[in-house]
């Protein structure tokens, strides 16, 4: 009796928590490899002077540095601003990026006795569609961020990005039917469990593997859905000057600022479950490893390469932006309606009719 | 070389163009301000060494002089060694010349900037205001009675009667 | 498609002259319709600080200081450039040896004044790595400048008749190094990354385009002259120091698009490498200053110990140099173009008149034309690529 409390509240009170708070404290580290990553591609050093007990640390409390000083500044409104929306605006950011995470599973069900319990704080049946119906919320952040400052400079940027970020849900949302056909379900946790099967005998099956055009759509796609270069015209600094948070300052900015790098952590947590194999060991599927060193082992470690596999993709995005220059606003458009959305399509056509001619469906 | 050059402004013009002693082997004219354009348009199109590159317009004060203000024209053709210089003498009480923007447009800003620091006026500039200096400032700074240490300062930012200035801000945000 | 000549509404934006794109203190107010540009207006003066009519107060000797803020990304060239003026005026010509110094520091100048325009230029089309490219390279010169005069940025070395002081031991093999290695590896870098990156060369790429005919016409030079296709290069075209004895190519661009002058400057930078290696092998032996007594300082040993030397020095620094009353004008190719300067003297020891023909002058006023009808985010680069120095367009 007292476990199956117990279990409940692991279930519906700790995950909803830890979870949340993890994932923010992942914006620290994001913000760190940002920084040390940037300057490593620029052959140069980077931010290491903070010290904390006489130890450098290599840096990692330049975030924590960056928080307190963001904290501790002027909160200002601008005159003649939408005040509601102004403070809303923010939220609408933060809230839409954190909700997203909710659902990506980072091991799977862990089975001790006759409890299972799934490790991800809500596992829904419609999985990616909840992921994709919340994303867009966060256009209204970026929506009302632009309008409410009453600014020129934010206005721009919120055109900008919302058009932006419309047109590339679009291309985002297309380029993952190929997966839902393939793996042939909506939940997330499915959709990683088939990805432990075998392909020819040796290779996982991952997505990466047997949607690769889906890949490359997808993370094209979630970096302009994050407003990354070379999608990050909405926050050109040389052009519009920062764009919609602009106005911005103090714990609003940061609001923002954290909801960038949690809308990053979440598109890599994407990117990672439906492409990379999620929690999946390659060839060590759930069963054998929790033979091997039992469930709980076999949980932590396959949370262990569900993390390694986020930050793998989180420094592909930092690499790819300290690399490339920028779009420019109609080129950005034109890549999203004219390039990507027709080959999203193509993808779609291409995986219904190959497995047909194959004769592989009815499986 | 520059002389047949010389030789054939001074005969064409002969009158309105009077030649200064070569000094350091450079060419300069004086013009007369009414055929200023005329003498332009002449040495622009020269067969064999048009002079398509107008460096530079500037002004010189000579306040002891009966005609104080000089506008000197450098031009230049694209076989750099021919360069020339053009002078034009202006009376104080009035300081207009033409200008020369219909044959080159980059004498647009030089002569606002002659305009700004010395106060001559090229009649038939589209766009004569000040350039370096403040629209509200006062007077023409590099004449030679003009205080270097005098200062002006500027009031307001200039809009250009683009928009009009932002409206005072209402009381109810003005308390926070 | 709404028709758009129809609609009379269009916002007005303000850009500068405090704005992120490092160009120095520019204002530019467009009229925007949507994110197209229907007008432009460029407003400058916010860094005028009066040279000319500061110069007017001081010895020639006393403005070398004042030129070094001219352009200050390559000050060594304004130096060089105003000494030249003043000595044609005088009517002297320095020794040999100091010929070639100042074609060498001329030549670096005009290489770290190229990477700071590419570098400022790329950071506004988003390729922020290759600035910090450009800014490495960027050290090894201020590096060797630094031992030449003391100075990285501000360098006043050159002085009338010849230079401040002779090369320091070693130099020139520093120089060597860096010129053979360091630089042309940085380039090589930010040409890897960017001249056939897809995303710049369609934000690059027919943006800001100049035909030669109206280049010529609004008084480009430089670079910005070379990129729309006309070969007008003064260290060809009126050689001085020695400039005809080198071998080296003036890179012509086709469009006098962006991506053109990005080019431009790329190759000419590889020219200069070139020009350095040449002087640097024929660097001559000799004095650098010229031997003048109304000119040169005479040396430290001599003024603390001869009374003639000290009574030279007390009035070649008070006095200054007394040249001739007469006017020159006389222009060197500087980084941006034709850097000109017209010299009034009235025969006492201050100018009587300096105009200084700054090269991005002319190339500013073409703005308005430039900018109609493109996105703001072409307009960044438009004046990205067209190198506006402030201190050099406001002076």
């Amino acid at each position: 009796m007292l476990i199956d409390y117990l279990v409940l509240t692991v279930q519906y009170l700790v995950f909803p928590l830890a979870i949340p708070v993890l994932l923010l404290m992942g914006i620290p580290v994001a913000v760190w490899i940002e920084r040390r990553g940037a300057a490593f591609i620029q052959d140069r050093v980077g931010p290491n002077r903070i010290t904390l007990f006489g130890l450098r640390n290599a840096g990692i409390l330049q975030p924590f540095a960056d928080a307190l000083k963001l904290l501790v500044k002027e909160d200002f409104l601008p005159a003649r601003a939408d005040r509601f929306l102004y403070y809303l605006a923010p939220a609408f950011s933060l809230a839409p990026a954190l909700l997203t995470f909710m659902v990506i599973p980072f091991a799977d069900v862990l089975e001790v006795g006759k409890y299972k319990i799934p490790m991800q704080v809500a596992d829904l049946n419609v999985g990616i569609l909840f992921i994709f119906a919340i994303a867009s919320l966060g256009v209204f952040g970026v929506v009302f961020g632009g309008w409410a400052p009453n600014s020129k400079y934010s206005l721009l940027g919120g055109l900008r990005s919302s058009a932006q970020m419309i047109s590339y849900e679009v291309a985002m949302g297309l380029s993952v039917i190929g997966i839902l056909l393939v793996f042939e379900s909506v939940r997330l946790n499915d959709i990683v469990r088939l990805q432990g099967d075998l392909l020819f005998g040796f290779l996982p099956r991952w997505g990466i593997i047997v949607q690769p055009l889906g890949f490359l759509l997808f993370f094209v796609a979630a970096l302009a859905e994050t407003n990354r270069i070379p999608f990050d015209l909405p926050e050109a600094e040389a052009e519009i000057v920062a764009g919609y948070h602009l106005e911005y300052s103090s714990f609003k900015f940061s609001m923002y600022f954290m909801a960038e790098y949690v809308n990053m952590l979440v598109a890599s947590g994407l990117v990672t479950s439906l492409f990379l194999g999620g929690w999946q060991i390659p060839w060590l599927p759930t069963a054998t490893l929790a033979a091997f060193v039992g469930p709980a082992l076999a949980a932590i470690l396959q949370a262990t390469s569900f993390v390694v596999k986020l930050w793998f993709v989180m420094w592909l995005m930092v690499w790819i932006r300290w690399t490339l220059p920028r779009f420019r606003y109609d080129q950005l458009m034109g890549l999203g309606w004219r390039v990507m959305l027709p080959l999203a399509l193509m993808n779609i056509c291409i995986t219904s009719i190959v497995p047909f001619i194959l004769g592989i469906y009815g499986k | 070389m520059a002389k047949p050059i010389s030789q054939a402004l001074l005969d064409k013009f002969s009158g309105s163009v009077e030649a200064l002693p070569a000094f350091r082997e450079e060419e300069a004219f004086v013009v007369a301000r009414d055929r200023l354009l005329e003498v332009c348009r002449f040495l622009a199109s020269f067969p064999g060494c048009e002079f398509r590159l107008l460096e530079d317009i500037c002004g010189v004060d000579y306040p002891g002089r009966e005609k104080r203000f000089e506008a000197v024209y450098h031009l230049s053709s694209l076989e750099g060694e021919k360069r020339i210089r053009l002078k034009v003498l202006l009376d104080e009480s009035d300081p207009g010349v033409p200008s020369v923007i219909g044959i080159w447009k980059g004498a647009d800003w030089f002569e606002r900037e002659a305009f700004d620091q010395y106060g001559i006026r090229f009649e038939g500039h589209p766009n004569l205001r000040r350039i370096l200096n403040h629209e509200e400032f006062v007077g023409h700074p590099l004449r030679k009675d003009y205080p270097i240490k005098k200062r002006q300062t500027l009031s307001s930012p200039a809009n250009f009667g683009w928009e009009q200035a932002a409206p005072p801000v209402p009381a109810k945000d003005a308390e926070r | 498609m709404l028709e758009q000549t129809d609609r009379k509404e269009w916002m007005v934006l303000n850009i500068g002259p405090a704005h992120p794109t490092m160009h120095g203190t520019l204002r530019i107010m467009v009229k925007l319709d949507g994110e197209t540009i229907l007008e432009a207006l460029p407003e400058i003066g916010y860094l005028h600080r009066g040279f000319e009519k500061g110069a007017e107060h001081l010895t020639y000797q006393q403005v070398i200081p004042l030129t070094d803020r001219l352009n200050y990304c390559s000050a060594m060239m304004n130096n060089v450039g105003y000494c030249r003026a003043v000595e044609k005026l005088l009517g002297i010509e320095v020794p040999r040896r100091s010929q070639y110094i100042r074609v060498i520091v001329s030549e670096l100048s005009r290489i770290i004044d190229h990477l700071v325009c590419i570098g400022a230029n790329l950071v506004d089309l988003g390729a922020l790595t290759p600035f910090w490219y450009c800014f490495r390279d960027r050290e090894y010169v201020y590096e060797l400048l630094e031992a030449l005069c003391g100075a990285r940025l501000t360098t006043s070395y050159t002085r009338i008749g010849g230079l401040a002081n002779d090369l320091p031991a070693g130099w020139v093999e520093r120089c060597r190094k860096v010129m053979r290695k360091n630089i042309p590896q940085g380039i090589d870098e930010v040409e890897t990354l960017l001249t056939r990156n897809r995303i710049f060369i369609d934000r690059a790429q027919g943006v800001g385009a100049v035909s030669a005919a109206d280049a010529l016409n609004y008084g480009f030079t430089g670079p910005c002259l070379r990129a729309s296709g006309v070969a007008f290069d003064l260290r060809k075209a009126d050689p001085y120091y020695d400039y005809d004895k080198f071998d080296f190519e003036i890179p012509i661009g086709k469009n006098g698009d962006t991506y053109d002058r990005y080019l431009v400057r790329m190759e000419e930078m590889r020219q200069s490498l070139r020009i350095l290696e040449q002087a640097l092998d024929g660097l001559p032996e000799g004095p650098v200053n010229v031997e003048d007594k109304r000119i040169t300082l005479p040396e430290k040993e001599k003024v603390y110990t001869k009374f003639g030397a000290l009574v030279q020095h007390i009035k070649l620094v008070v006095d200054g140099i007394v040249p001739p009353a007469g006017e020159v004008y006389s222009a060197t190719e500087a980084a941006n173009g034709v850097l000109g300067f017209y010299i009034v003297s009235d025969g006492t020891k201050n100018p009587y008149r300096i105009k200084v023909r700054p090269p991005c002058f002319a190339i500013y006023q073409a703005l308005p034309k430039l900018a109609q009808g493109n996105l703001i985010p072409d307009l960044i680069a438009i004046i990205g690529s067209l190198n506006i120095i402030a201190g050099e367009l406001d002076r």
